[in-house]
């Protein structure tokens, strides 16, 4: 990060990214039969991802509170 | 028939070899037909490239008219021209290639790095354009050519298509790009360089940006049309390639004779303004050409382009037949599903029926009425052969009947049709109803399914699409039927409903304790299907003096409800008492707004809005979730019924009378309402003046007092209203229908029967008008409640000069303001539809787009259809244990 740059992780507006392992991404792509490129996208500059030590190609996992479902869990993969 | 999957579509431009391969024919004379009558060889109606006249054959394809779908041809330019739709590209290009070596003026370093940033964004499907700005923009910066050597000179684009040379160092030294130097230079680019641009060099050279060839439509793209008189009218294009033609061939007889060089240019321009307006006649700063009429020609451009345009127009926006649209008007008689349709578009639209053996007895008695109403307007034969029926034939038509054959019978009742009402904002804009055939010139519609339409009978018109295969009727049906349809997937709300005298008609009837004897109670039930009156509530004695039963009017409302129903809720007319630091007195509310329903009876509560209206409606709601669409659209049938019953034995209007307040209630109004605030504001006014006010804080003196004057007015409307509504009691039509939701709020009534009350334009008080005044009745600086759009009076009473202008002046914006955000509204809702348009919920509840990537994990998080949650949520714990548990736990 940047000298001087505020982090943002830890806002109660960003929900919590972990980047998950690769057994974790096979599980999901099997679970919903797709490929790697049809996940939503997160661009590795992010500033919800920094300091993640998430590169290109990783998949991250975002926990938000949802009005709708409690707390729903959405998956991003990291791109340029 | 096999699926074929588009893979891409490569665009490009067209080769002058291309253009020459692909021309079924050369075109040199100008001319179209001979005195023959027959088209010319080599003309411009040439019968080697497409034909449209009867009879003839095409000299190409050997095709008749209708088979042939035309073939291009070609004229040969006597001298190259700029394509007006590449004008401005051919300018970057020039500016950014050396005028010696055609090389792109990038260092070795640059240029890879670009060729690289452009590949990338066509592997990630993204727009290269961007880069390709780059590219102009760093290539025209360079002086001197790093290949060659040259020094370069600057290009000016002339507007629209030329070009010309200035010399960097001294700027009079120019010279005029001739479209053959141009395309000279474009020549000499080495295809290497040609990606830097964003093109393909196999596809598309960029001398091919210059016409040399000029390809002719076929005929078949441009028909000529004969007028009564038998005269031929061509269209615009064949009118606009003449010109060309000509000009073409002067331009080669002056060259041929060897004319000056001036007359030769002017020549060149003039071709030059034909080809560039044959593309597009909309050119900034080129004078449009013309018909002999004076209108502007409809060239290539404008009939692709906006609204009527061939995108627009023609493909997105096609026209549909088994349609009808007419005006819409009330049948509260019909059911919620159906639809009247008037008898004349019965007879015109039609269903295609196959004759079985199942069927074949019913469509002979159909056939056998000819085109009388319920009958058929063509048959097919088994042979394939389409026949009318006639007054003539119909009956030796049912005789021959048979099966394989296929019938195009009239629309009648029971047909499933879609119904649709402008503009389609939601999906509920169309519903599948069912055709109910009756006389008269418009569509019926049941009252309750206005909402859903957002129609009304102010003179609205509808449209009616008739479904012509199984699969269409039964996808209507099983998706589109108006009973599917009474919950809104928006709100989670039924908005197939109650309104208008529908709730007001339910409100008299269970209002305070109502006695109907057998008769009237039997009326009452009239065309609603159910079992009995059940037991009568008690006797009362009549005058003749012996005991008759009689039925409550909640009795008879409880008729209707599903057997087993239980159900509580606070009506409309509850007053809150909670939230207002009371206690609820449930059962005992003496307005009776706690409804109980206890297994099918109502036993406490009045049915008003909440009970039974649109958007809010809590007993069809329940009965929806619970027992299902067809017992909530027979609920909704019924209420609508009882309500009509009702209203017309009682009879309810509304008159100007209803808007009387006693006098002593008048003098109350202006003493204590009205004169008390101008009163008070005028002390506020004298405090200003005295410097006696105390700002608020964060505003202004000014502000503080406008506020002030406000709050006082304000409250002054109240007053009136509240003091009115204690001379008006619930057997006012007008409060009636207020309070119970149906139609019309206090509000109305109060500015109707008390005070109009204050004015405003953008929330504050009028000011506008002149120097410290809005009108010359007052005295410059007046801040007084009258003279800033303060209406004392009420409607009834009628309104001064003064008051009446201040109230047009506050009406306007309202005007205004809805204007305005209807068509702001409308094209936000247009770009919200045009981006999520793609997007679809698949079997595993993820929502994707076309791609199939993904958007949402679970549609919504939860993956619950909002028209089938409970307000949101998944599940209303609350109400789930106060079933258990038989007690009212919530609230």
């Amino acid at each position: 990060m940047k000298k001087g740059t505020l982090s943002i992780i830890g806002h109660e507006l960003v929900p919590e990214h972990v980047v998950i392992d690769e057994i974790e991404v096979k599980e999901l792509l099997d679970k919903y039969k797709i490929k790697r490129v049809q996940l939503p996208k997160i661009k590795v500059s992010d500033p919800a991802i920094n300091g993640l030590g998430a590169e290109i190609g990783d998949v991250v996992e975002i926990t938000r509170q949802s009005r709708t479902a409690g707390i729903s869990l959405s998956f991003r993969l990291v791109i340029g | 028939m096999r699926l074929k999957k588009i893979k891409g579509i490569k665009f490009g431009l067209l080769a002058p070899k291309e253009i020459r391969k692909m021309s079924a024919s050369k075109i040199i004379t100008p001319d179209t037909y001979g005195e023959d009558g027959f088209p010319i060889e080599l003309g411009l109606v040439n019968q080697r490239i497409g034909v449209i006249d009867p009879g003839l054959r095409c000299k190409t394809c050997g095709g008749r008219m209708g088979e042939c779908p035309g073939h291009f041809g070609h004229i040969e330019l006597a001298a190259p021209i700029i394509h007006i739709g590449y004008a401005k590209m051919i300018y970057r290009i020039l500016a950014s290639t050396c005028r010696r070596c055609g090389k792109v003026l990038l260092g070795e370093e640059a240029r890879s790095k670009f060729l690289e940033k452009i590949e990338q964004q066509k592997e990630k499907q993204m727009d290269v354009g961007v880069v390709v700005k780059l590219v102009f923009k760093e290539a025209a910066k360079t002086e001197v050519c790093m290949f060659c050597d040259e020094i370069q000179k600057r290009i000016k684009y002339d507007k629209p298509t030329g070009y010309i040379e200035v010399e960097i160092a001294d700027a009079d030294k120019k010279r005029r790009l001739m479209p053959t130097d141009v395309r000279e230079r474009l020549e000499k680019i080495p295809d290497d360089d040609i990606p830097l641009f964003g093109m393909d060099p196999k596809n598309a050279r960029p001398e091919w940006m210059i016409i040399t060839v000029l390809p002719v439509p076929p005929v078949t793209a441009r028909p000529s049309i004969t007028l009564e008189s038998g005269q031929r009218s061509e269209d615009d294009l064949t009118h606009k390639l003449v010109d060309i033609i000509r000009i073409n061939q002067r331009f080669m007889e002056n060259r041929d004779a060897g004319a000056p060089q001036l007359i030769i240019e002017d020549l060149w321009e003039l071709l030059q303004y034909h080809v560039s307006t044959y593309y597009n006649n909309e050119i900034p700063s080129v004078p449009p050409a013309r018909h002999r009429s004076g209108r502007p020609l409809k060239t290539m451009t404008q009939r692709l382009k906006g609204k009527e345009g061939r995108f627009r127009g023609s493909l997105s926006g096609k026209r549909v037949n088994f349609s009808a649209r007419t005006v819409i008007s009330p049948d509260p008689e019909i059911e919620i599903d159906e639809v009247g349709v008037p008898i004349d578009i019965a007879k015109e639209l039609t269903i295609n029926v196959n004759v079985t053996e199942r069927n074949l007895e019913a469509i002979r008695e159909t056939l056998k009425r000819g085109s009388e109403h319920p009958g058929a307007n063509y048959v097919r034969r088994a042979d394939d052969k389409k026949v009318k029926v006639t007054e003539t034939n119909h009956e030796l038509l049912a005789e021959e009947l048979g099966v394989g054959w296929k019938v195009e019978r009239q629309l009648q009742d029971g047909d499933i049709v879609l119904f649709n009402r402008q503009p389609s904002l939601h999906r509920l804009s169309i519903m599948a109803h069912y055709v109910r055939v009756m006389p008269g010139r418009t569509f019926r519609l049941n009252p309750t399914v206005c909402p859903p339409y957002n129609a009304d009978y102010d003179g609205d018109e509808m449209n009616m699409h008739v479904l012509q295969t199984e699969e269409a009727r039964a996808e209507a049906k099983i998706l589109m039927a108006v009973k599917r349809n009474i919950m809104s997937p928006r709100f989670g709300r039924p908005i197939i409903a109650g309104i208008h005298d529908y709730i007001t008609g339910l409100f008299i009837l269970t209002w305070s304790e109502k006695r109907f004897d057998k008769e009237k109670a039997q009326d009452m039930l009239n065309r609603i299907n159910i079992r009995g009156l059940g037991e009568p509530a008690g006797t009362f004695e009549s005058s003749s003096g012996i005991q008759v039963p009689y039925w409550t009017g909640k009795q008879l409302f409880g008729r209707i409800l599903p057997k087993q129903m239980d159900l509580q809720f606070r009506g409309v007319v509850c007053e809150k008492c909670i939230e207002r630091g009371g206690i609820c007195k449930k059962e005992n509310c003496p307005r009776e707004g706690y409804v109980v329903i206890k297994e099918g009876d109502l036993v406490c509560g009045v049915i008003d809005e909440m009970a039974i209206g649109s958007f809010k409606g809590k007993i069809i709601e329940q009965i929806f979730k619970l027992y299902g669409e067809d017992e909530a659209k027979k609920f909704i049938n019924d209420s609508a019924r009882l309500a009509t019953n009702c209203i017309k034995q009682s009879g309810f209007s509304f008159g100007i009378s209803d808007e009387d307040i006693p006098k002593e209630g008048k003098v109350q109004i202006r003493e204590e309402a009205v004169y008390e605030a101008e009163h008070k504001v005028e002390e506020l006014i004298r405090a200003y003046d005295a410097e006696e006010l105390e700002a608020l804080p964060g505003r202004s003196l000014e502000e503080t007092l406008e506020l002030l004057i406000m709050q006082e007015l304000g409250r002054a409307r109240d007053d009136a209203g509240d003091i009115a509504e204690r001379y008006l009691g619930i057997e006012n039509s007008a409060v009636l229908m207020a309070k119970s939701g149906a139609r019309g709020s206090m509000l109305n009534l109060t500015q109707m029967a008390a005070c109009v009350g204050q004015q405003s334009v953008r929330g504050e008080r009028i000011h506008r008008g002149y120097q410290g005044r809005t009108l010359p009745h007052f005295k410059s600086g007046d801040r007084r409640a009258e003279a800033h759009g303060f209406v004392r009076a009420s409607f009834k009473d009628g309104l001064t000069a003064t008051e009446y202008f201040l109230h047009a002046v506050g009406g306007r914006e309202a005007l205004v303001d809805t204007a305005v955000r209807t068509s702001q509204s409308g094209y936000f809702q247009r770009r919200l539809i045009n981006a999520l348009q793609d997007l679809e919920v698949k079997n595993d509840g993820t929502v994707r787009e076309t791609r199939g990537t993904v958007v949402q994990f679970k549609y919504g998080d939860d993956g619950v259809d909002p028209s089938k949650n409970e307000c949101g949520k998944v599940v209303d714990i609350d109400k789930i244990i106060s079933e258990v548990v038989e007690e009212d736990v919530g609230a």
